[in-house]
């Protein structure tokens, strides 16, 4: 077998040609990225989502899949959508408290402005 | 007549999709309705119907439908951003958590030059041991670049709801 092989091609237990779409991204040293990603989305379906991209954009494509796919193995039910689920509530949030803040600055103005206004009067 | 059996007419739609017999133990049928061949047909081009079916073979039953819907989101997601995905999603609400807390702090600094006291009142979410966690744990750092002008707004949902049904 060619020591050479791909952590794709280790992983299938197949002879890793030149023009392997999986080569460049999974390099052997790192065999669990390409194991999440068989594990959720199989092997086909990425190789078909990496041929429909351009090359420049591939590597991007596949940290995103290897991420998500970590996220789907930690947390089967959510995924990563269980962290856009906690963001989008810290971000409610922290607007509600923005919005309070910024009501106490503006009634905080009021008062300062009342007690000029009266020191004058 | 065919000796074949007739597909039946309560078929899931994955049953559908996939030309085949839905049989009353299907795993799909409780989640894909017949009525949504859209949802399954998103699902199955980005995981596959057999990755699926194991993920739900994963999970508890009352847990499957919250499941479904969370695949059915990737998916979606997936296919309108194939390279990003919800990554991207995740890095602009990110970068707005970041702007919303800069702006907290601000405006509590102008509250606090307006009032005069010192207000040791700390919210406890700024203290939130969990977003601070959160924040330095997803490692794909390089997301931080994106300059938000990839509009992602189709994605979100609307901060007044959940993300499901």
């Amino acid at each position: 077998m060619n020591p050479k092989r791909c952590a794709a091609c280790k992983y299938l237990r197949r002879r890793c040609p030149k023009d392997c779409i999986f080569s460049p991204y999974f390099p052997p040293n790192d065999p669990a990225k390409f194991a999440w990603i068989h594990r959720i989305y199989g092997a086909g379906n990425v190789s078909k989502m990496l041929q429909q991209l351009p090359d420049q954009t591939r590597a991007e494509a596949v940290e995103s899949l290897c991420f998500e796919a970590k996220c789907r193995v930690d947390d089967p039910v959510y995924g990563c959508v269980g962290i856009i689920h906690f963001l989008q509530t810290q971000i409610q949030q922290t607007q509600n408290q923005l919005a309070k803040t910024q009501a106490e600055i503006a009634l905080a103005q009021t008062k300062l402005s009342q007690t000029h206004n009266s020191d004058f009067m | 007549m065919r000796g074949h059996e007739p597909r039946s007419s309560s078929s899931c739609a994955a049953c559908k999709l996939l030309k085949r017999r839905c049989t009353p133990t299907c795993i799909f049928a409780p989640y894909f309705r017949s009525s949504d061949l859209i949802t399954f047909a998103k699902v199955h081009k980005v995981f596959g119907a057999s990755n699926v079916s194991k993920l739900l073979g994963e999970v508890p039953e009352e847990q499957r439908q919250e499941t479904v819907n969370s695949l059915a989101y990737e998916a979606e997601v997936r296919l309108k951003d194939p390279v990003y995905g919800c990554i991207g999603a995740i890095a602009s609400l990110q970068k707005k958590m970041l702007e919303l807390q800069h702006d907290l702090a601000v405006a509590r600094t102008r509250l606090l030059a307006h009032s005069g006291v010192n207000n040791n009142q700390v919210s406890p979410l700024d203290d939130s041991p969990e977003l601070a966690a959160f924040l330095d744990l997803v490692p794909y750092s390089d997301l931080m670049l994106l300059d938000g002008s990839t509009s992602l707004d189709a994605y979100l949902y609307d901060l007044g709801q959940p993300p499901f049904v």
